[in-house]
């Protein structure tokens, strides 16, 4: 949660591209959906993603998602930049989803399995011919990445539902140990798009507050960190379910109400930034997750969604200022490569087992990032 | 200290101290000190000469030494023909790009960062220099200039007493900024540290608010946080053939790139002013070895006289202390050896011991810092008794190229020869 006065997304009313239904990522296989080409099945395994073809004409694309493995999966199409055009994500062992995506135009893009929901995923180009019928204006570009977004930050909130009722089980049935480890990957979901959550004035403060936040009489400490403190420092509270589903049914509010949030570029854009912002000063420093010291999560976490942010802007800006696009691929992956050093597992070492330099050496990633972020705003705009 | 505290040394008599060919280091000629400017004046910005060395110094410092984080010698170029645009249109008393500050796109983070709009130039000059690690760090030629790094452009030995903190020393690059206006340097130094982001990043950096030195003989001598005149022998704007002799890198010297630059000596000195401060008014002056007040040289009337080393007192020892401070650091002591000297006090907060951290941020120009720095350190540090009161902190050495001509840019001679 950042200290930033909330320049509410949901209370922005300068929304210049309302998004109605986000049909793109579908829950689950229904019957026609595939409203395009035959649907590609990707066979989603361990160690392999199998894709049945490598091509398909421009316009609506399915693929089915079956997981085959014995880890939960992700599966992405990616375009230039890793710009996501579709994903699903959280597919566990056995299951089969649904993915719709949008691709107006052809060219080279690339297949994604994330078995373990980690790493760059195993990879295959993908090539989409022909163009479908579309304007191609600058607004319409605008348009497409608010709604690519979107799609992005509703695939987020179906990933971390499930993910935190997983860590509320958890901490139901005094699964200490269970719980700790879940803790930091429901978050990852939530820091994803933590700046849309924050539009949400009422909600975020329940969820992701701090013990020291101010808070209005009566209100009480609540959220991912309250039961973060009970986990590690405290042990489990005779209130630590209702603390749980109260996390819970706050999430479940967030997800009945982010769908309808009108989002703008600047928006979008101001958004990929304050991300940074919150690696900058919550998550180089320690200070986000204090009692579990599991911050590396939170930092990639909020990288993530930053470039995932900046690449439904990706069109716009190639457009309008060609060198952008290059440099900000190149810090984003400087600052995944800096982040690999400190892997541990599927996870990340402790922030407590960082040394100074190497959060100098994070500050300076970031910091590096950052500028050229902070220029997508006044591109889109320009 | 224990038995051997230099403090007991004090007053120590030695044996006849011989100091013949004691040469007339005070005597500098008044010339025109006409291109002293004005307080709120512009420093020509490009010369035959950097601004910042004999410009008349300003009493404001923010210096910053900065380590480049790129292995790409065209990346680096960019920055530094990005840098020095700014550099000069700041100087100059503008923003670092036309409307940077209010007038681009609201929607976009404005290129300058506005803290000095409405600020005159404050006769701002921006410095520019480069350090060993440049040419090659830990065995790498990094952009293909190994060959180029000149010889005299090495790390400093570790003098006796050091505490030296790697965090406040050494750096790929420096900026000294100096203005009459401590804001106008803060905003030159921050908005080029801005735009380095990706290509550099700031390894140190210190402020000083109090110049303790004079360039000029039109400046008055400063004071340092001891209270007492400090550099009244330095050399002057107005001695060129002194300078030549000590401040200019002369061709054949090294490597042609840095002909009529210079080397600066950045020395962080910590003063623990609070036991200075108990310290009774005659010994601190047999300390400097000059009169508080005046900042005469013991045994003379007026600051700029004459030191008499030879001289001595009633009792036989000598009217300057043999391990006074003025006494080792003079040119007499040395060889002939001169600096130009440009510090600054600083006070950065407070030390959490209830003390304040405060101190002579020592900054020096030379033709050689192994020939002129090295040796007045060393005397310095083995025998100066102001060495009980002070701790060199952080330390470092930049090679600041001469001064550009219309159309180039911050090391342009090294980079493209």
């Amino acid at each position: 949660m950042s200290r930033r006065a909330r320049t509410g997304i949901a209370t922005a009313a300068l929304a210049t591209a309302t998004l109605a239904g986000c049909t793109s990522t579908a829950p689950a296989a229904g019957p026609g959906d595939a409203a395009g080409g035959k649907p590609i099945s990707v066979r989603a395994a361990d160690d392999a993603c199998e894709v049945s073809a490598t091509e398909a004409q421009a316009g609506k694309i399915t693929f089915t998602v079956n997981n085959t493995g014995n880890k939960v999966t992700e599966f992405y199409l990616f375009g230039t930049g890793d710009r996501i055009m579709g994903e699903v994500e959280n597919v566990g062992p056995g299951l089969t989803r649904q993915l719709i995506v949008e691709v107006p135009d052809g060219g080279t893009y690339t297949t994604a399995c994330k078995p373990g929901m980690v790493g760059d995923g195993i990879r295959a180009p993908f090539t989409v011919t022909g163009t479908a019928a579309r304007s191609v204006d600058a607004n319409t570009k605008l348009a497409e990445a608010t709604s690519g977004y979107q799609r992005y930050v509703t695939s987020q909130i179906e990933a971390l539902v499930p993910k935190t009722q997983e860590f509320v089980d958890a901490v139901k049935r005094q699964d200490v140990e269970g719980a700790k480890g879940l803790f930091p990957v429901s978050r990852t979901y939530w820091e994803r798009i933590e700046p849309v959550a924050e539009s949400f004035g009422d909600i975020d403060p329940k969820i992701d507050g701090r013990e020291n936040d101010e808070r209005d009489p009566g209100v009480g400490f609540t959220g991912y960190h309250r039961l973060e403190k009970d986990l590690w420092v405290d042990g489990l509270q005779p209130d630590s379910p209702a603390i749980a589903d109260q996390l819970m049914a706050d999430i479940k509010n967030l997800q009945s109400r982010v769908s309808a949030v009108p989002l703008t570029p600047v928006q979008l854009a101001n958004g990929a930034k304050e991300l940074l912002d919150e690696v900058a000063t919550g998550k180089v420093t320690g200070e986000e997750d204090r009692y579990s010291h599991t911050d590396l999560w939170d930092f990639k976490a909020n990288v993530e969604g930053s470039q995932a942010a900046v690449a439904a802007l990706r069109p716009v800006v190639d457009d309008k200022e060609p060198t952008l696009g290059p440099t900000l691929d190149e810090r984003f992956a400087a600052v995944y490569t800096l982040l690999e050093g400190y892997r541990a597992g599927d996870g990340f070492v402790l922030y407590t087992q960082l040394t100074p330099d190497d959060t100098r050496r994070m500050t300076e990633a970031v910091d590096a990032l950052g500028e050229p972020v902070s220029q997508v705003a006044g591109v889109v705009t320009s | 200290m224990t038995a051997l505290s230099r403090r007991r040394l004090l007053g120590w008599t030695g044996a006849g101290a011989a100091l013949a060919g004691v040469s007339a280091a005070t005597g500098f000629a008044v010339a025109s000190a006409g291109d002293a400017p004005a307080s709120a004046g512009v420093v020509p910005f490009r010369g035959e000469h950097q601004a910042g060395i004999v410009t008349p110094a300003q009493d404001r410092l923010h210096f910053v030494a900065l380590d480049v984080t790129t292995g790409d010698r065209e990346r680096l170029r960019a920055l530094l023909q990005k840098w020095t645009a700014a550099a000069e249109r700041m100087t100059a008393g503008a923003e670092t790009a036309p409307g940077g500050a209010v007038n681009l796109n609201p929607q976009a983070p404005p290129a300058d960062t506005g803290e000095a709009l409405g600020l005159p130039a404050s006769s701002l000059t921006l410095t520019f220099g480069v350090g060993a690690s440049l040419f090659e760090k830990d065995g790498v030629d990094r952009f293909g200039l190994a060959a180029q790094r000149p010889p005299r452009l090495a790390e400093l030995p570790t003098f006796t007493g050091d505490q030296i903190d790697a965090a406040l020393s050494g750096g790929d690059l420096c900026i000294q900024a100096c203005a009459d206006d401590p804001q106008v340097a803060v905003h030159a130094v921050r908005n080029l540290v801005r735009m380095g982001f990706g290509t550099t990043a700031v390894r140190w950096s210190q402020l000083g608010f109090g110049r303790t030195s004079s360039t000029s003989t039109a400046q008055a001598t400063p004071r340092n946080l001891f209270g007492f005149k400090d550099g009244t022998n330095n050399l002057k704007a107005e001695d060129p053939a002194a300078l030549d002799q000590q401040l200019w890198v002369q061709p054949g010297d090294g490597p042609a790139w840095l002909d009529h630059g210079s080397y600066v000596v950045a020395r962080r000195i910590r003063m623990h002013i609070e036991i200075w401060d108990r310290t009774s008014l005659a010994e601190q002056e047999r300390i400097i070895g000059r009169t508080k007040g005046e900042g005469a040289p013991l045994g003379a009337t007026a600051e700029f006289d004459e030191a008499d080393f030879a001289a001595t007192a009633a009792d036989g020892t000598p009217r300057i202390p043999k391990d006074a401070h003025i006494r080792l650091a003079s040119a007499q002591s040395l060889g002939g050896t001169r600096i130009l000297r440009r510090g600054y006090n600083f006070v950065d907060g407070s030390d959490g011991q209830g003390h304040l951290n405060a101190g002579l941020f020592f900054l020096a120009f030379m033709r050689d810092p192994h020939a002129q720095f090295v040796p007045m350190q060393r005397a310095l540090a083995k025998s100066d008794v102001l060495m009980e009161y002070i701790e060199h902190t952080g330390s470092a050495v930049f090679a600041c190229p001469a001064g550009l001509a219309e159309g180039a840019y911050w090391g342009q001679r090294l980079l493209e020869p």
